[in-house]
C-alpha cells in the first residue's frame, strides 16, 4: 500500500496571506482587463451568437482560400462581417452582427454570394446558427437565471446539511471560483455560448462538492476533538487528511478533461479549456479560501464549542 | 433480501438487465441504440414567430394562429417526407422545428416559412388610379424631406460635370454624350416635381403599370410613406408582381391595381399539382377548387368577361389573365422558366394549406452531416482516452481495489448509456462531454471510499472492520457532493435549451448512476471479495 500525501502536515493555514495576494491580485487583473475590453470592444465578455445574435455560417472550402478572399466577397453586403480561420485550414466562421428581432437573412444570402464569387460545389456549409435580438436577449436572461437558481439552491441545501456557517464559507470560495473563471473567459476573450453557461455552472458544482468533502471531514473532527484542539489545527488537519483525495480526484478530472480538451473537438475545446481552469481554481479555492474564510467568520461570530475556548486567553491576558 | 451477496448481484443484473434491453429494443425501433442530436446527425433547428412587429395581436390571437399553424407546418413536413420531423409549441407564441437528415436547407426553409396565401382579385380598372398620382405626388414631396430628393438628382449632376470636364481636358468630349447627360439632368429636375409619377408607366393592360426594375426599390419606399396609400379609391390596393419582365434591354416590374377583397382564397383549394405547360414551355401549377369554389369563380368570372383576374400569392401577383369566357373549378399558377423542384414545393404548401398568419424565424441552427460525423468520432476518441487514463491512474494506485472500481465504472457505463436510451434523452456533443466529465466524477466516489478504506487500515483497523467503516464514513461526503452536482444539474435541464439540456441529462442521470456504482456495486464486489479471505487477511488497495 502506498499512499501518495498520507500523513502531510502541511501548514495549508499558514499560507493564506499569500494566497489573499494571489486571489486578490488575479481579480484584480481580472478587472483590468474586463474594463479595458469594456471600453475598446463594447462587451467585457465576447458573447457568441447565442446571447448577442447575430449569424455565424461555418464553411469548408475545397481549394486554398484566404480570410481577405472572403472579406472582399462578403463585406459589400454585409459591412461589419467577421471572418475568423477555424480549425483546420481551410475551414473558416463567418459572423454577421444582429440586424433585429428576427434573423437577419444572412443564412441564405452568405451561400449564394460564396456561390456567385467561388462557385458551385467549391465549398461546404458545415454550420449554421442564426439568431434573432429577440432569442438573444431570452437566452441571456435564461443563463443568469440558472447560474442564480443555482447559486440558492445549493445554498438553502448546505444550510440544510451544515452550519451556516460552513454554508456561508462555501459560498464565498464558489463565488471566489465564478469571479476568477470569469475573469480568465473575459481576459482571453473566449466566446461565451450556451455551453460555457453549462461549463460554469458544472465548475459551481465542482467546487462546492470539492468543499463539502473537506467541510465534511472538519465537521467530523470538531466532533471528535473539537474542545482539545486548536481551530486552526483542525482545519489544518482536516485538509491534510483528504489531500490523498483531493489530489488524486484532481488528477482523474482533469486526466479526462485534457483529453476532451486535445481530442474532443472544436466545440467542445472551449468548453474543456474552461472547466480545465475552474477545476483547478476549484480545487485551490477549497483548500486556501473555504478554510480560511470559515476561520475568519468562525473568529468574527464563534459557535457554541468556541464561546468556551475564547474566553480563556482574555482570562490569561488579564493575569 | 438485498443484503445478501446473493441478493445484491440479483439486483445488480437486473438493472444492467434493463439498461441492455433499453439500448437494444431502441436499436430495434430506430435503427440505433440512442437517439443523436442534430448537432451530431446534421439536420435544421428553427424557431419561428408570429410575424406581428407592431404588436397589434391579442394573445389569445397569437395563441390560436400558432396552434392553427402548428397543423399546417406538421401537414407541410409529412407532405415533403422529412424522417422523424419534431414540430412542438413553446411557450404560448413559439413553434420549434427540428428536421433531421436535411440537406437542402433553404428549400426546407422556403416550405416552413411560407405563408402560401393564395387570393384571387379583380384588378381594378387604370382611369380610377390616374387621378390619384398627382395627389400621390405632392403628398410625396412634403412627406419627404426635400434634400434627399434633390440631393440625389445634384449627385448624378455633379458627375456629370465632372465628367465633361475630364473629357474636355483630354479632348475627348462629344457633344451626343454631354446631350444625353443634360438630359438625364432634365430628367432628375422632373423627378424632384413628379416623385412617383415620373417613375411609373402605363403598360397599357388594364390596371397594369411598369416600373423599372432599378426604380422599384425607391417607388416601394415612397409608397411606404404615412398616407399616401390611404388616397387610393375604397377598397383597391397596389400590389408588385412576383417577377420582372424584359422589354428590350430594360427590365420592368408590374404594379397592379386591384380591388382589396380577394373573391376567393386557398382554402377552396381541393388539389395542387405541379406540371408544364408544353404549349408556351412553362412551369405551372394546376389547381381544383372544391365545389362551392368552383361556383363562386363561375359566378363571378360570368360577371366579368373581359375583365382580369388576379392570382395573388403572399401578396405578389403571380398572373392576371383576362377573363375570356366563365371558367370553371380548374386553374393554374404560371411560374415561367422556374424549376419544376419549385413548382413541386409550391404545390406542396397550397396542398397543406396556408399559414393562418405569416410567420418569421427567429432562431435558426443547422449542422452538415460531415460535422455531426467528425463530432462523434471526435467524441469517441476522447472517451476511450479518458476511459483509458482513468483505468491507468486507479489501478496502478488501489491496485486490485483498483480492477474492481474499474469493473464497477464499466457497468456504470452499461448503466449511463442504458438509463438515456431508457429516457428516451438525446445524446448532443455538450452530451457526450457531459457524460465524460460524469465519468471523471464517478471515479471521485470510489476514490472517497479507498482512501477512508486505506486510512481506517493506517489506524490499524483490521481488514473487515476498515472496509465497513471506510464505506460508512465516505457516505456523507459522496451524498452531499452528489446532491449538489445533481442540484445544479436539475436547474440547468429546467432552464436551460438546447445543447446545455443534453449536458444536464447525461450529466444528471451520470451521477445517480455514480452514487448507485460507487456505494452498491463496488460495495458489493468488496464483499465478494472479502468472503474469501479470513478477516485479518490483509487486502490489495
Amino acid at each position: 500500500m502506498r499512499r501518495l500525501f498520507a500523513g502531510a502536515h502541511y501548514d495549508f493555514l499558514g499560507w493564506r496571506r499569500r494566497a489573499y495576494l494571489f486571489s486578490g491580485s488575479a481579480l484584480a487583473v481580472g478587472l483590468v482587463f474586463a474594463l479595458v475590453w469594456q471600453f475598446t470592444r463594447g462587451s467585457w465578455l465576447n458573447y457568441g451568437v447565442d446571447f448577442l445574435g447575430g449569424t455565424l455560417v461555418q464553411v469548408q472550402f475545397a481549394k486554398d482560400t484566404d480570410v481577405t478572399q472572403l472579406r472582399d466577397a462578403i463585406n459589400p453586403a454585409f459591412p461589419g462581417v467577421e471572418i475568423t480561420r477555424f480549425g483546420q485550414s481551410n475551414e473558416f466562421l463567418i459572423r454577421t452582427p444582429v440586424s433585429g428581432e428576427a434573423t437577419s437573412g444572412a443564412a441564405e444570402q452568405i451561400p449564394s454570394i460564396l456561390t456567385a464569387r467561388f462557385g458551385e460545389g467549391s465549398f461546404t456549409i458545415e454550420q449554421v446558427e442564426a439568431v434573432g435580438a429577440k432569442v438573444g436577449g431570452e437566452l441571456q436572461a435564461r443563463a443568469m437565471l440558472a447560474i442564480l437558481l443555482s447559486f440558492a439552491a445549493t445554498l438553502i441545501y448546505l444550510a440544510f446539511r451544515f452550519e451556516w456557517r460552513f454554508g456561508l464559507a462555501a459560498v464565498i470560495a464558489t463565488a471566489h471560483d465564478i469571479f476568477l473563471t470569469m475573469a480568465f473567459i473575459s481576459g482571453f476573450r473566449l466566446e461565451v455560448a450556451l455551453p460555457t453557461v453549462a461549463a460554469v455552472l458544472t465548475i459551481v458544482g465542482y467546487s462546492l462538492n470539492d468543499t463539502i468533502v473537506i467541510f465534511d471531514r472538519i465537521r467530523e473532527n470538531i466532533k471528535i476533538s473539537g474542545r482539545r484542539e486548536e481551530f486552526t489545527s483542525i482545519l489544518n488537519r482536516s485538509i491534510n487528511e483528504t489531500l490523498p483525495r483531493t489530489i488524486l480526484t484532481v488528477a482523474t478530472t482533469l486526466a479526462t478533461l485534457i483529453t476532451l480538451f486535445l481530442f474532443g473537438g472544436e466545440i467542445i475545446r472551449d468548453f474543456a479549456l474552461i472547466m480545465i481552469v475552474g477545476i483547478v481554481l476549484g480545487t485551490y479555492s477549497s483548500i486556501f479560501v473555504a478554510a480560511p474564510a470559515l476561520r475568519i467568520i468562525e473568529e468574527r461570530w464563534p459557535g457554541e464549542r468556541k464561546k468556551v475556548r475564547t474566553a480563556r486567553p482574555t482570562a490569561k491576558a488579564a493575569v | 433480501m438485498f443484503g445478501t451477496i446473493k441478493g445484491r448481484i440479483a439486483v445488480i443484473l437486473v438493472l444492467l438487465a434493463v439498461s441492455v434491453g433499453a439500448l437494444v429494443s431502441n436499436n430495434v425501433r430506430d435503427g440505433a441504440p440512442l437517439k443523436l442530436g442534430l448537432d451530431l446527425q446534421g439536420g435544421m433547428h428553427l424557431a419561428l414567430e408570429i410575424d406581428d412587429p407592431q404588436n397589434t395581436l391579442t394573445p389569445e390571437a397569437r395563441a390560436d394562429a400558432i396552434d392553427q399553424n402548428l397543423q399546417v407546418l406538421r401537414n407541410r413536413t409529412d407532405e415533403f417526407g422529412v424522417a422523424e420531423p419534431l414540430i412542438q409549441k413553446v411557450g404560448n407564441d413559439r413553434i420549434i422545428v427540428e428536421l433531421p437528415g436535411i440537406t437542402d436547407e433553404d428549400r426546407a426553409k422556403g416550405i416552413i416559412s411560407r405563408s402560401a396565401f393564395l387570393e384571387w382579385k379583380l384588378v381594378h380598372p387604370t382611369q380610377e388610379f390616374r387621378p390619384v398620382l398627382p395627389r400621390m405626388d405632392r403628398l410625396i414631396e412634403t412627406e419627404l424631406p426635400k434634400d434627399s430628393l434633390v440631393g440625389a438628382a445634384e449627385d448624378t449632376a455633379a458627375t456629370n460635370l465632372q465628367q465633361q470636364l475630364r473629357e474636355s481636358v483630354f479632348g475627348r468630349a462629344d457633344s451626343t454624350r454631354s446631350d444625353s447627360a443634360a438630359a438625364d439632368s432634365a430628367k432628375e429636375a422632373e423627378s424632384t416635381r413628379k416623385p412617383l409619377s415620373s417613375l411609373i408607366f402605363d403598360s397599357g393592360q388594364e390596371g397594369e403599370f411598369l416600373v423599372q426594375e432599378q426604380d422599384v426599390e425607391r417607388v416601394k419606399r415612397y409608397l411606404a410613406l404615412p398616407g399616401v396609400m390611404d388616397l387610393l379609391p375604397r377598397n383597391t390596393e397596389l400590389r408588385w408582381a412576383n417577377e420582372a419582365v424584359g422589354q428590350g434591354a430594360q427590365l420592368y416590374r408590374s404594379l397592379y391595381f386591384l380591388e382589396s377583397r380577394p373573391f376567393i382564397t386557398g382554402e377552396r383549394l381541393r388539389e395542387a399539382t405541379a406540371g408544364r405547360d408544353p404549349q408556351f414551355n412553362k412551369t405551372v401549377v394546376t389547381f381544383g377548387l372544391d365545389r362551392r369554389g368552383g361556383r363562386i369563380f363561375e359566378d363571378v368570372t360570368s360577371q366579368h368577361i373581359n375583365d382580369r383576374i388576379a392570382i395573388v400569392l403572399d401578396t405578389l401577383v403571380h398572373s392576371a389573365p383576362v377573363v375570356i369566357s366563365r371558367i370553371g373549378a380548374n386553374g393554374q399558377i404560371d411560374m415561367g422558366q422556374a424549376p419544376m423542384e419549385e413548382a413541386s414545393d409550391l404545390a406542396l404548401v397550397l396542398r397543406a394549406g396556408a399559414l393562418s398568419k405569416p410567420l418569421t424565424i427567429v432562431e435558426q441552427r443547422s449542422v452538415g452531416p460531415s460535422l455531426g460525423a467528425d463530432s462523434i468520432s471526435q467524441g469517441r476518441i476522447a472517451g476511450i482516452m479518458g476511459i483509458v487514463l482513468v483505468i491507468g491512474i486507479m489501478v496502478v494506485y488501489y491496485r486490485f481495489a483498483g480492477v474492481m472500481a474499474v469493473f464497477a465504472l464499466s457497468l456504470y457505463v452499461v448503466l449511463v448509456l442504458g438509463g438515456l436510451a431508457a429516457l428516451d434523452a438525446t445524446l448532443t456533443a455538450p452530451g457526450i462531454a457531459g457524460f465524460i466529465l460524469s465519468l471523471g466524477m464517478a471515479v471521485d466516489a470510489n476514490v472517497l471510499i479507498f482512501e477512508r478504506i486505506r486510512e481506517e487500515l493506517a489506524a490499524g483497523r483490521s481488514t473487515r472492520a476498515a472496509v465497513d467503516e471506510g464505506f460508512r464514513n465516505a457516505m456523507s461526503a459522496i451524498v452531499d457532493s452528489n446532491l449538489t452536482t445533481l442540484i445544479t444539474a436539475l436547474i440547468l435541464f429546467q432552464v436551460g435549451t438546447g445543447p446545455v439540456r443534453g449536458f444536464a441529462v447525461t450529466l444528471s442521470i451520470g451521477i445517480i448512476a455514480s452514487f448507485f456504482t460507487a456505494v452498491y456495486i463496488t460495495r458489493t464486489l468488496f464483499l465478494i471479495y472479502l468472503e474469501r479471505k479470513r478477516p485479518t487477511e490483509p487486502i490489495s488497495i
